[in-house]
């Protein structure tokens, strides 16, 4: 195994880390498949103690990255967690060190179906093997290993995080001291599944995605993608956040056209979320993580009982849910609690009150954040960290 | 946060508790109790809130507690998980206080219920005289907008318990400013106390 600085496809160094697993060290997927070599990009934050014993994985969402709290290299915005991170901020670079890994499958320097088949020489492209949730822990798995961490602190993530969150707890929870999961479900349900199939035949639909084999003719899918992003938004916002900000007004006119120009401010906004996201984001890549968190199905893996999944855990969980997110409604994080419950399990249970959606968990909730960070120095007193700074 | 002072039924409740237990308090509010329980008593607590608004207080403390409801969400809790159960000052709120009581018992080794006892003399001679629906110190509700609504007295309690094979292992009672403590199965009990605490078992 190397653990080298990472270069993106044009040779471009990307900032942070990548650790690369040889064919010796295949990595063995649910399909069945041994994925090598496999390189996994890591972002950190802090510095790891003696003990090793601060350690906190926060797993990202489907569509971002190891760029928790630092510029990203490729849209020059501001990290997607940057508020939480920092000297004595909630997740406190003080006290704990962070680790954030594209997930496998991704395209932000994590192995995924852009890079080269060592078999043919050629992109992988839909020949790459079908990924799931615990391949993309798997992965993060071996980093932890590599780094030498018996047990991470915290494991956290928001949405398709959360279940990573959630697979790690269950599956390997002697390795895990607290787990945080956040507007996340322990599966997708079928209305997610629908979302997520819209996306798909938006980008299949594209006539430049040619089966998958774009990167072989220069092209890029890039209207189906845009479209699959715009659908999607929607389902990260609510209704009233949507109205709020947009209303029904015009965009840069003051009248209606009568024509399909984009008339309408949140039009105009969906376009440019769609545009924009072309830009950091690979159709492949797209299709391989929506199916992995339509496989997820914690309950199925074990037997139909989500309880079985973590009979005997010692995690100390912290759930939390959105009152608005309609993606990921709050039945899902209460249906975790009570299987949790039947465990008898160490969990606490929130569902934060904001009318911003699914993507609520990546803005400023002053009672989320207050949630996150009770729970995280609850937990850290029994990790025996140690507490937080004063600040003079 | 918080120091070592708690409210006198509380403290009733925090005394039954052997040091290092596993205990659910059931209603917990911004977890006082369970606050108390940890730092004092070396407890293993965890909670159950109705409000979101008491979870939240609780959890940013650090503790342990999930939004739930006594009547529907202790049937998730597997048998023998607790060393105690506390039902404090909700029995009176829940909608099957018999079906809660018999619940606590089966998740917990023992179970620790304290409720405002309607037998109080106050009460009885609010109503009788006053002709109105009783407001005291512990009940501070007008009849329209109160949740409680299984009151019951103290002798009330214990032929429930009676009836149910439950045996009362301690019991305590208090009148109106905490001060005075009765065995709250003895003969007067029930007309000079404000509320009670028992401490229950299976037998």
């Amino acid at each position: 195994m190397s653990d080298i600085h990472s270069q993106d496809d044009q040779g471009a160094p990307l900032p942070g880390h990548r650790l690369v697993l040889g064919a010796d060290k295949p990595l063995h997927l649910d399909c069945g498949i041994d994925l090598a070599p496999v390189t996994i990009a890591y972002s950190t934050y802090g510095r790891l103690n003696a003990e090793k014993s601060n350690a906190i994985l926060i797993c990202h969402a489907f569509t971002a990255d190891q760029y928790v709290a630092e510029t990203h290299p490729v849209t020059g915005k501001p990290g997607w967690w940057e508020e939480l991170v920092g000297p004595g901020r909630i997740l406190d670079t003080d006290r704990y060190f962070l680790i954030c890994t594209n997930v496998l499958g991704g395209c932000m320097g994590s192995t995924g179906p852009q890079d080269i088949n060592p078999a043919t020489d050629q992109p992988w492209c839909l020949n790459f093997p079908v990924i799931t949730i615990a391949d993309m822990v798997r992965a993060q798995v071996r980093l932890i290993d590599h780094l030498g961490i018996a047990k991470l602190f915290c494991v956290i993530g928001g949405s398709m995080g959360g279940m990573q969150t959630l697979e790690w707890a269950s599956r390997y929870p002697d390795r895990v001291f607290s787990a945080v999961p956040i507007a996340t479900a322990a599966r997708h349900s079928s209305q997610n599944i629908a979302f997520a199939e819209v996306g798909r035949q938006a980008i299949l639909a594209d006539p430049d995605f040619r089966d998958g084999d774009y990167p072989l003719y220069g092209v890029q899918p890039k209207r189906g993608l845009a479209v699959a992003r715009m659908a999607a938004h929607i389902t990260y916002l609510s209704e009233t956040a949507l109205q709020r900000k947009f209303g029904r007004n015009l965009q840069g006119r003051d009248t209606i056209t009568y024509g399909f120009g984009a008339d309408f401010q949140v039009e105009s906004y969906l376009r440019h979320q769609g545009s924009s996201f072309v830009d950091r984001f690979d159709a492949n890549s797209y299709l391989y993580i929506t199916r992995a968190m339509d496989y997820f199905d914690l309950a199925g893996d074990h037997g139909g009982s989500l309880a079985n999944a973590f009979r005997g855990t010692k995690v100390r969980f912290c759930v939390i849910s959105f009152t608005s997110d309609w993606l990921f409604p709050t039945y899902e994080s209460r249906a975790i609690v009570h299987a949790l419950n039947a465990v008898a399990a160490n969990v606490s249970f929130v569902e934060v009150e904001s009318d911003k959606g699914h993507d609520a968990f990546l803005l400023d909730e002053p009672e989320f954040h207050a949630t996150l960070s009770g729970f995280l120095e609850g937990a850290a007193e029994h990790r025996g960290l140690p507490r937080k700074k004063e600040t003079a | 946060m918080s120091g070592s002072s708690i409210r006198v039924d509380l403290q009733l409740i925090a005394d039954m508790v052997d040091p290092g237990a596993r205990v659910l308090d059931v209603g917990c509010g911004e977890g006082v109790l369970l606050d108390y329980l940890n730092r004092f008593k070396q407890a293993d607590g965890r909670g159950i809130e109705l409000s979101m608004a008491g979870v939240r207080a609780a959890v940013a403390q650090g503790l342990s507690v999930i939004q739930g409801d006594a009547d529907t969400d202790l049937k998730d809790y597997p048998s023998g998980a607790f060393d105690y159960v506390i039902l404090s000052q909700t029995l009176q709120a829940t909608r099957n206080p018999k079906l809660v009581l018999r619940d606590l018992l089966r998740i917990g080794q023992r179970a620790i219920v304290s409720f405002p006892n309607f037998g109080f003399w106050k009460v009885r001679l609010g109503l009788f005289f006053g002709g109105h629906m009783p407001v005291t110190q512990t009940l501070t509700y007008q009849w329209f907008d109160t949740p409680n609504i299984h009151l019951c007295t103290i002798a009330d309690f214990i032929a429930l318990c009676e009836e149910e094979g439950i045996v009362v292992e301690r019991s305590v009672s208090l009148d109106s400013k905490g001060l005075i403590r009765f065995d709250a199965g003895g003969r007067l009990s029930n007309w000079l106390s404000e509320q009670a605490v028992f401490l229950l078992r299976r037998p």
